[in-house]
């Protein structure tokens, strides 16, 4: 869980965290009058069950007095005035809804892939990365779908969430107030690894959007193939899984893989080579190493044959190098 | 305070025994385990269906205390991700198909109903058996899912993950399906006792109104439970025979699962909680020695919840996108449906209203009810609004919502019938004093679990999340500590009353000075519940039941009675 120490939603009040869009304050002016409605009757019950039974309460040689047992006026009062204030709310509901459902025409439009158990943001220029990072002067328009079962994308601090269904699209629309980094969760259960299935939204001042996606999607050409191999394992789901310490996860460890003869859950024995790497990240189900489930997803059409490349240097690196990560 | 004889007026009831342990009574009247295995009394069919169900509560308490170990850290405490999600799984399915939907309705039902009815049984005893061995297969087969690969899909076996996960989903799920049976045959057998068997004189605006609570879960067992069977039928379907469903890999729809799974599952909400406001409204009569308040209210907003319960599942779907229009309409309707539940809240508290509140146990627990299912209705307004449940759905506000219905309204209830009804059921009366102990220790310990869930779910928190960020330990921190409080009132219960099986002061016929039927019977009852006919013309004349020094109890107040036939 590298992603713990975000305090996106820092600053926030008792009940709600802080409202970090355009569309989160009015949704939470909804939950405040709710919430007030709720405390006036709440306090109104208990208050009159606890003064009943500590005024009616049982004593010796007394019994209950003469009341009626119906009232039609009172009935029909305490019947009309709670319809009434649950249609306004059910209004009041629907139409902040329905102002946040459809995004903003000028919307810049990121593709998101939910797979168990990452999160992936395509950019316009095919740039893919599972940190959302978004431009901070104008609304973002996510275009979602699911690789297998339902996720559902979540930012608090913006007060939205979508389930990801497979095989179809749904979208969200949110525009951030200020920059910032907030978190996401997958908030729709999808086995093992759903708690761990967070991310982030980084948004950015005016102008540093654009600066930070020429960087990032250029790194094969300007970092060297270990390094980027490096990044991509950070930014494409490898990271959940596998980890560079030595430790496993839900998949083995990439640390000290290279070369090595590995047990295979049928019984074979395999040398880790460079074609053995490359063949796991496209079928990962052509080989299970023993003590582990077949859960990877395939990587076959996501990852260019210029980033294997690099992510085979970075688990080659990983043998020689002792310190490990950063 | 009444001099005469117990047997004079026609009126009067015949139980000449108030305690019956000395004689013969439905407990002893047969002996032997085969005599039990094979009895078509609908009481021991009753207590048998107490014990299973008292078991599935336990062992879902114990996987609840044990998740909410494992939610002491942020990280690893106790067991692995795939543990925990099979240990929720397991808590939400014992918890729902084995232990609540059964438990007022198979349990107390089976034994009260046909007693208020005045009726020697219901009106097919052998379904009734049939319906209790239904509950004992499908809880083996979910025992058996468990021990052969423990199903990790949560309690809503959503799709594609359940059609796609390796757990053994199959045996779960049948279990599922034969329980739904199980609740069926129920529904059935009240439906048509509670139409066929009424006595002359209890016209249906004279039915206690634990009857009306009854029959309205009846009719959604019966309408409902089906759509969960097909729906469950599918599933297996597509998982065995490769039929495209629900799962898209295969042509599937998989959020169509979801309409067929809720349009079952919201119903059965209210099959949960429609018995336990049958037996709220029992309690706050009884307790309060008055007539229930606005009684014609309480007994058609059952009805108005059985069915407008069916026309709002897609407000469990408000993120999972169906049309706005539908967003829209099943928003409208969900707030429609909470005012026959305000209703029932306003009569019960104005039930109390210069009556001669009687703070026995039961009474506690009425009172908790009120209290808690208040919290619990009134987030749901929440929930229901669109616009707030897109940022509190599947978050810990809505664990902690549900929590306090189910568990605030239906646990409360139950455990407030089985306090009030235990006397009648085994002739012994428990410790009162233990009792009111326990149901304080409940009240506050269920208010520290959950409410903090409220707080962490507005603020962002997740369900079924193993790890979680550490901004929110201190709540959880809370809300286990909450929980252990919870669980050693649910340990005090238990031990008292299995010590009053064997050590209680033996119990008056009429302990509390009901007037429904089954209080002028002997406890425990005889075989054919009753000597002679008892009175059922007014379920809630309490004014002529008195109090006896002698009895410990209360008899019938010859003079105060009206006689028979002149209904």
């Amino acid at each position: 869980m590298g992603l713990s120490s975000i305090q996106g939603d820092g600053g926030g009040g008792f009940w709600l965290p802080r409202a970090a869009s355009t569309g989160a304050g009015p949704v939470d002016a909804l939950f405040y009058f709710i919430l007030a409605i709720s405390v006036i009757f709440f306090a109104l019950i208990v208050g009159l069950m606890i003064l009943f039974v500590v005024r009616y309460r049982r004593r010796a040689g007394q019994g209950a007095q003469a009341s009626p047992a119906h009232n039609t006026l009172l009935e029909i009062t305490w019947s009309v005035i709670p319809l009434a204030i649950v249609i306004g709310i059910f209004a009041w509901g629907f139409k902040v809804f329905m102002d946040l459902a459809t995004a903003p025409a000028n919307a810049y439009e990121v593709q998101v892939t939910a797979q168990k158990w990452s999160w992936l943001y395509t950019y316009p220029n095919g740039h893919v990365e599972d940190v959302l990072h978004v431009p901070g002067d104008r609304p973002v328009k996510l275009v979602m779908t699911s690789e297998d079962v339902i996720h559902s994308f979540f930012v608090p601090a913006f007060r939205v969430k979508r389930d990801v269904v497979p095989g179809r699209y749904s979208t969200l629309w949110f525009e951030a107030l200020q920059p910032g980094e907030y978190q996401v969760y997958c908030t729709e259960y999808c086995g093992t690894g759903h708690s761990d299935m967070l991310s982030k939204v980084v948004v950015h001042p005016p102008g540093g959007f654009e600066k930070w996606l020429d960087n990032a999607s250029n790194i094969l050409n300007t970092l060297p193939p270990a390094e980027a191999g490096e990044r991509l394992y950070r930014t494409r789901g490898c990271i959940q899984c596998h980890s560079m310490d030595g430790a496993a996860g839900i998949g083995p460890t990439l640390r000290g893989v290279i070369g090595t003869q590995r047990a295979m859950r049928s019984g074979a024995v395999v040398t880790a080579d460079e074609n053995y790497l490359r063949e796991s990240i496209l079928e990962p189900q052509a080989q299970i190493v023993a003590g582990f489930e077949p859960v990877m997803p395939t990587y076959k059409g996501r990852l260019k044959d210029e980033e294997i490349t690099a992510l085979i240097a970075f688990m080659k690196s990983l043998k020689s190098e002792n310190g490990g990560g950063q | 305070m009444t001099p005469q004889d117990a047997t004079h007026g026609q009126g009067a009831p015949a139980a000449s025994a108030e305690n019956a342990l000395g004689g013969d009574h439905y407990l002893n009247h047969g002996r032997g385990v085969w005599s039990w295995l094979t009895t078509l009394d609908h009481k021991r069919i009753g207590v048998m269906y107490l014990v299973s169900i008292l078991a599935a509560f336990l062992l879902g308490g114990v996987f609840a205390l044990l998740l909410r170990t494992e939610l002491l850290t942020p990280q690893q405490t106790i067991m692995k991700a795939d543990t925990y999600n099979q240990m929720f799984t397991l808590h939400g399915a014992v918890m729902i198909f084995l232990f609540i939907i059964p438990g007022i309705p198979a349990a107390l039902g089976n034994f009260v109903l046909p007693l208020m009815l005045g009726a020697k049984d219901v009106a097919f005893p052998r379904l009734n058996l049939a319906s209790y061995y239904m509950w004992v297969a499908g809880a083996l087969f979910a025992l058996i899912s468990m021990i052969t690969g423990a199903v990790d899909t949560g309690w809503t076996f959503y799709t594609p993950y359940s059609t796609t996960t390796s757990a053994s989903v199959i045996s779960m799920v049948f279990g599922a399906f034969i329980l739904g049976f199980s609740s069926i045959f129920t529904g059935l057998n009240f439906v048509v006792t509670i139409h066929k068997m009424r006595p002359p004189g209890m016209t249906w605006c004279r039915m206690p109104l634990f009857l009306w609570g009854l029959y309205g879960t009846a009719i959604i067992q019966i309408l409902a439970t089906p759509v969960l069977g097909i729906t469950l039928l599918l599933i297996i379907a597509e998982r065995v025979l490769g039929v495209g469903i629900f799962d898209p890999a295969l042509g599937g729809d998989p959020v169509l699962f979801q309409h067929f799974f809720w349009f079952y599952s919201h119903p059965a909400v209210y099959i949960m909680i429609l018995p336990a406001m049958g037996v709220i409204s029992e309690l706050m009569a009884t307790f309060s020695r008055k007539r229930i308040f606005g009684y014609t209210a309480i007994a058609s907003s059952s009805i108005a919840i059985a069915v407008i319960s069916f026309l709002v599942w897609g407000h469990h779907m408000f993120v999972s996108g169906q049309s706005n229009l539908a967003g829209m309409i099943f928003s409208f309707l969900t707030f429609l449906v909470a005012i026959p539940s305000a209703i029932k809240v306003f009569n019960w508290t104005a039930t109390m209203y210069k009556g001669s509140v009687w703070l026995a146990t039961p009474m506690l627990y009425a009172l908790s009810f009120l209290f808690l299912f208040g919290i619990g209705g009134l987030t749901g307004l929440f929930l229901g609004a669109l616009a707030t449940d897109v940022h509190l759905h599947d978050t810990y506000f809505v664990v902690a919502h549900f929590h306090y219905v189910m568990f605030g309204g239906t646990v409360m209830g139950f455990l407030g019938g089985l306090h009030y009804w235990w006397p009648k059921m085994f002739g012994r009366t428990y410790s009162e004093r233990w009792g009111r102990l326990a149901a304080l220790l409940i009240f506050l310990g269920f208010n520290i679990t959950f409410f903090s869930q409220f707080v962490m779910g507005s603020q962002g928190m997740p369900r079924r999340y193993y790890n979680y960020l550490p901004e929110f330990t201190a709540y959880h921190v809370v809300s286990t500590l909450g929980s252990y409080l919870l669980g050693l009132g649910f340990l005090i219960v238990m031990i008292y009353l299995i010590h009053s099986l064997a050590r209680g002061r033996p119990a008056p016929a009429n302990p509390w000075g009901a007037a429904t039927a089954e209080w002028q019977t002997a406890s425990p009852p005889p075989h054919d519940n009753f000597t002679s006919d008892p009175m059922v013309d007014d379920p809630y004349d309490l004014e002529r039941w008195r109090w006896d020094d002698r009895l410990s109890g209360y008899r019938l107040d010859a003079a105060a009675a009206r006689p028979a036939g002149a209904v």
